[in-house]
């Protein structure tokens, strides 16, 4: 009895930990337009997609301040798919059937995109996805407010390879094993190819999920770097940028002798650092923190005091991201969208999106495309700085189109600019 | 710095008192970078102290921009580099943006009056700054730093520099010189060097020379990379066994199979966390010493948090292993969101004291990070521990006692629950040292415990379960081979290759590579 009695008791504290944490608000009255917010709370994303939710959920407030969409309140609908990709297909249908929501501000990994895609697809649904990602995907019900390759990896390589950058002739392509990495250091290759880059003078390396110790790499990372000026392209995600970076600091890497460009390491990913090694090391975005314009000036303050209300984690030193200002653009475009159609329903408001403007903290009007359903960007590079932020040293004269079909990828040239009609 | 400040000052007085001019500083600091580092490189061959003080504020990122005057920022005012005259900064005071190029141009610029230091350590370290950053414009200053230095140590590497400057000389005899001399050195910037004026020599002596002396120097790299492939298998190992240790007790001797394991490591970093914390906030004078305080902090914590484990839920389950494993994952989940609620989901910052960032440089290309010999160290020293009170101590008798034949024991007068609770809460405060440890090489995070758990199964299964030697062989064996394998395949594969061989042996040999001896009552 006893026993049975234990059991059960860790059984019951185990569901609670572990947490399918779905706090759904029940529909107060009919007169909220919901939105679904579909980022992991739990599990090894949570790092990054938490405070996703929490910019959703500021903009939510602020849009709500002002008398809401249409004359109705929005109303958050927050799921948890806790890291777990095919739960992502879950939580969406959920969101889209049972909750009937307008619209979907949710994933960051490719994976998670591509599990809840068939989803939003089937039920014609509409997703805003916030991140930085490889292309290859061009779909109806998504709109892409993340930078697609050539909003960011190519323009990062031309800098290193010009003469501000280093003149870099030999390239370490590093990343983590899934499919953005792949396809990203796949377009990669073949641009520095096109460059007249050989083969020999390009290494690509790849690292399981979670990978922690970094010696060998880095080693090798230093061994290659004896046969001419190299450059590091990391495309590592998650928290094994934590131990890499460490390890580059202690083998002596410098970033003047080797610099390394992320595409996935921004202020909130280097919170965890002791940053004062990586002075010097570069990012890829379309958005740093250290952007210096009023209406960073005003997302920045909107973003701590909104922290410092809800108490937010690391609310005593707030910090802004890439990710946050897309996933902040895309719920004010779509609120202009919906406006626009005077209506929620996806199509209408699908139509509506094309050409939409708003003047975004990366001190630009970002633009949504006419036709291909990406944001028109500028990209900067940014250095890390010892405090964590970043020094823009060079930028995009001005905002660059996206092309989610990379001309370096055969057979992309034939392929349309715009979603394929149904 | 001084010292070097009023010497570079008496050295430059008395040879060209050219003062460190306003346009000057101007171009310097602001412009595009082509025209800055003409700028820098123009001021060099004049220098005077205050040239070098600015270069130094400019390279420490210590410079702002006022009205279209560069100030050196000292204590929150703006110094002007020229009179030195100080006023007060304005908050649109822009910062000097300098990029990686820039700064190795300030870097250089700034070796380049440090040769000349009295300070022999000073110009050891200009020395290493300018490797692999020559060219024959330095010439003349390297040869003026060869004649005046007496260190033979430090006149050795001035040698390699100038050869390395020669290198790219009009003169052909000199090339043919330096390539013969290069040929000694034991530095990867040599090797960059040669492969890139191999590539536009035209001469054929000099070619040959050059190729010559870049197969020489390469076969010293390769030894380098060698002993630095062995030694991070053992760091590797060294960090296995850590993690492994604590299992071996808990599983190994006491068959608790605990898969919270990893849980108590996470909240042996959380200590160290928070005693970091109470370093910044009590004593930032001695913040260096922290790690060294966090150790007994990082043990007691998990040891108490374990031993709280065995008295509530772990001694009801002894002897049905499945309902162990079930309780304790379950544990280890309420563990993870207990400590995702009290410090948030996010990963938290552990820094490395000072003494342990860099490394000892033993080789041209290898060099040893201190972090990883420290953990090397402080393994081995854990290990040393756990035999002593193992095998020398009445309560390591009682706990063999104990795992070996519980009847008897008891029989013999021994509490017996109270012997399990000492043995699970000595392993579970092993398992915080070895967070204590992590938190010096990977993120301190909720999931940190997740990462390791299979790894410390794996060890201790491989070693013979009941067996610490075994657990010390399996760590070091697994360790060295999964870093031999990856410099062979890549990480990924490296990987997979690993668990492959480990099924193989187990299939092949399931007690382990040590079997539990003699009669065991549970066995």
């Amino acid at each position: 009895m006893q026993r049975r009695g234990h059991l059960k008791a860790i059984a019951a504290a185990a569901a609670i930990a572990a947490g399918t944490l779905t706090f759904t608000t029940q529909a107060l009255a009919a007169d909220t337009i919901k939105v679904g917010i579909l980022h992991s709370l739990s599990g090894t994303m949570a790092i990054s997609e938490t405070v996703l939710k929490d910019t959703v959920l500021m903009a939510i407030d602020e849009i709500n301040a002002k008398g809401g969409v249409l004359g109705k309140k929005l109303e958050p609908v927050v799921v948890d798919p806790a890291s777990n990709w095919p739960l992502f297909a879950e939580k969406t249908k959920q969101l889209l059937t049972q909750d009937k929501v307008a619209v979907i501000f949710g994933c960051w990994t490719s994976v998670s995109r591509k599990s809840v895609l068939p989803v939003v697809e089937e039920l014609n649904g509409l997703l805003f996805y916030p991140v930085q990602y490889e292309g290859e995907e061009l779909s109806k019900n998504v709109f892409y407010t993340g930078a697609a390759p050539n909003q960011q990896a190519i323009p990062a390589v031309d800098y290193l390879m010009s003469k501000e950058g280093g003149g870099a002739k030999r390239w370490v392509l590093l990343g983590t094993d899934y499919v953005y990495p792949r396809t990203t250091n796949k377009i990669l290759r073949a641009y520095l190819k096109s460059k007249g880059v050989k083969d020999t003078d390009i290494d690509e390396k790849y690292t399981p999920f979670g990978h922690s110790d970094y010696q060998t790499i880095v080693a090798d990372v230093k061994k290659f770097s004896a046969g001419g000026k190299t450059a590091v392209v990391s495309t590592i995600n998650g928290d094994s940028n934590v131990p890499f970076y460490k390890e580059l600091g202690n083998a002596g890497l410098k970033a003047k002798d080797v610099p390394v460009v992320a595409f996935s390491v921004g202020e909130e990913e280097l919170r965890g650092v002791d940053t004062k090694p990586l002075v010097g090391h570069l990012a890829a975005w379309n958005y740093f923190m250290s952007i210096k314009n009023p209406e960073n000036t005003a997302f920045i303050k909107k973003w701590s005091d909104y922290a410092k209300a809800k108490k937010l984690p690391g609310a005593d030193k707030p910090l802004t991201n890439d990710p946050m200002e897309a996933t902040y653009i895309g719920i004010n475009m779509w609120k202009q969208a919906v406006e626009k159609a005077k209506s929620t329903d996806v199509d209408k408001v699908i139509a509506a999106m094309a050409g939409q403007t708003f003047k975004a903290p990366s001190g630009i009007v970002s633009k949504m495309d006419e036709k291909n359903h990406h944001l028109h960007k500028s990209v900067f590079i940014g250095e890390v700085k010892a405090d964590g932020q970043f020094n823009v040293v060079w930028k995009t004269p001005g905002p660059v189109k996206a092309k989610p079909w990379s001309p370096y990828i055969e057979g992309n040239a034939s392929k349309p600019d715009e979603p394929a009609k149904k | 710095m001084l010292r070097l400040i009023t010497f570079l000052a008496l050295f430059f007085a008395g040879v060209h008192a050219h003062a460190l001019s306003d346009s000057e500083a101007k171009s310097i600091a602001i412009g595009d970078g082509d025209a800055r580092i003409e700028a820098l490189r123009a001021s060099v061959s004049s220098a005077d102290d205050k040239t070098v003080q600015f270069i130094q504020a400019l390279s420490d990122d210590a410079v702002k921009v006022v009205a279209g005057k560069p100030l050196i920022v000292k204590d929150d005012k703006g110094i002007d580099p020229v009179t030195g005259a100080t006023q007060a900064l304005p908050d649109t005071a822009e910062e000097v943006m300098n990029n990686n190029r820039m700064r190795g141009e300030l870097d250089a610029a700034l070796a380049g009056f440090k040769l000349m230091s009295p300070d022999a350590d000073v110009r050891r370290a200009a020395v290493k700054t300018l490797q692999g950053d020559v060219d024959e414009s330095k010439l003349p200053l390297l040869d003026k730093a060869f004649a005046q230095e007496i260190d033979p140590d430090i006149k050795d590497m001035l040698g390699m520099l100038r050869a390395a400057a020669m290198l790219s000389s009009t003169d052909q005899g000199k090339r043919l010189a330096a390539a013969a001399l290069l040929a000694s050195s034991s530095q990867a910037a040599t090797k960059t060097l040669l492969i890139e004026r191999l590539q536009i020599e035209a001469d054929t002596a000099v070619k040959s020379a050059l190729q010559l002396s870049l197969g020489k120097v390469e076969s010293r790299l390769a030894w380098g990379d060698r002993i630095g492939a062995i030694f991070s298998g053992i760091s590797l190992g060294s960090i296995l066994l850590l993690v492994a240790l604590g299992l071996a007790i808990t599983y190994g001797l006491m068959g608790v199979i605990n898969m919270a394991h990893g849980e108590l490591m996470m909240i042996g970093a959380y200590a160290t966390y928070v005693v970091q914390g109470v370093f910044q906030k009590y004593f930032p004078g001695a913040f260096d010493w922290y790690l060294l305080a966090s150790v007994p902090v990082a043990f007691m914590a998990s040891a108490l948090v374990g031993a709280a484990l065995e008295r509530s839920v772990i001694r009801f389950l002894y002897g049905r292993p499945l309902e162990t494993l079930l309780a304790t994952w379950g544990i280890s989940l309420m563990l993870m969101q207990l400590v995702r609620t009290l410090f948030g989901a996010q990963n938290v910052g552990v820094e490395n004291p000072s003494w342990m960032s860099g490394g000892v440089q033993l080789m041209g290309n290898l060099s040893l990070p201190y972090n990883r010999l420290v953990i090397v160290g402080f393994a081995f020293a854990v290990l040393a521990g756990v035999w002593f009170l193992i095998e020398k101590t009445r309560l390591g008798l009682f706990v063999r006692g104990v795992t070996q034949n519980r009847p008897i024991a008891s029989c013999m007068g021994v509490n017996t629950a109270r012997i399990d609770t000492y043995a699970f809460a000595l392993g579970s405060g092993i398992a915080g040292l070895a967070g204590c440890a992590l938190s010096q090489v990977g993120n301190v995070g909720p999931d940190l415990g997740q990462g390791y758990i299979v790894d410390s199964f794996m060890v201790v299964v491989l070693g013979g379960v009941g067996q610490l030697a075994g657990a010390v062989y399996a760590a070091l064996g697994l360790g060295i081979l999964n870093k031999f394998l990856e410099g062979w395949t890549g990480a990924v594969l490296a990987k997979i290759a690993v668990l492959v061989f480990i099924i193989i042996f187990i299939q092949k040999r399931p007690q382990g590579i040590f079997a539990m001896k003699g009669r065991s009552a549970e066995a």
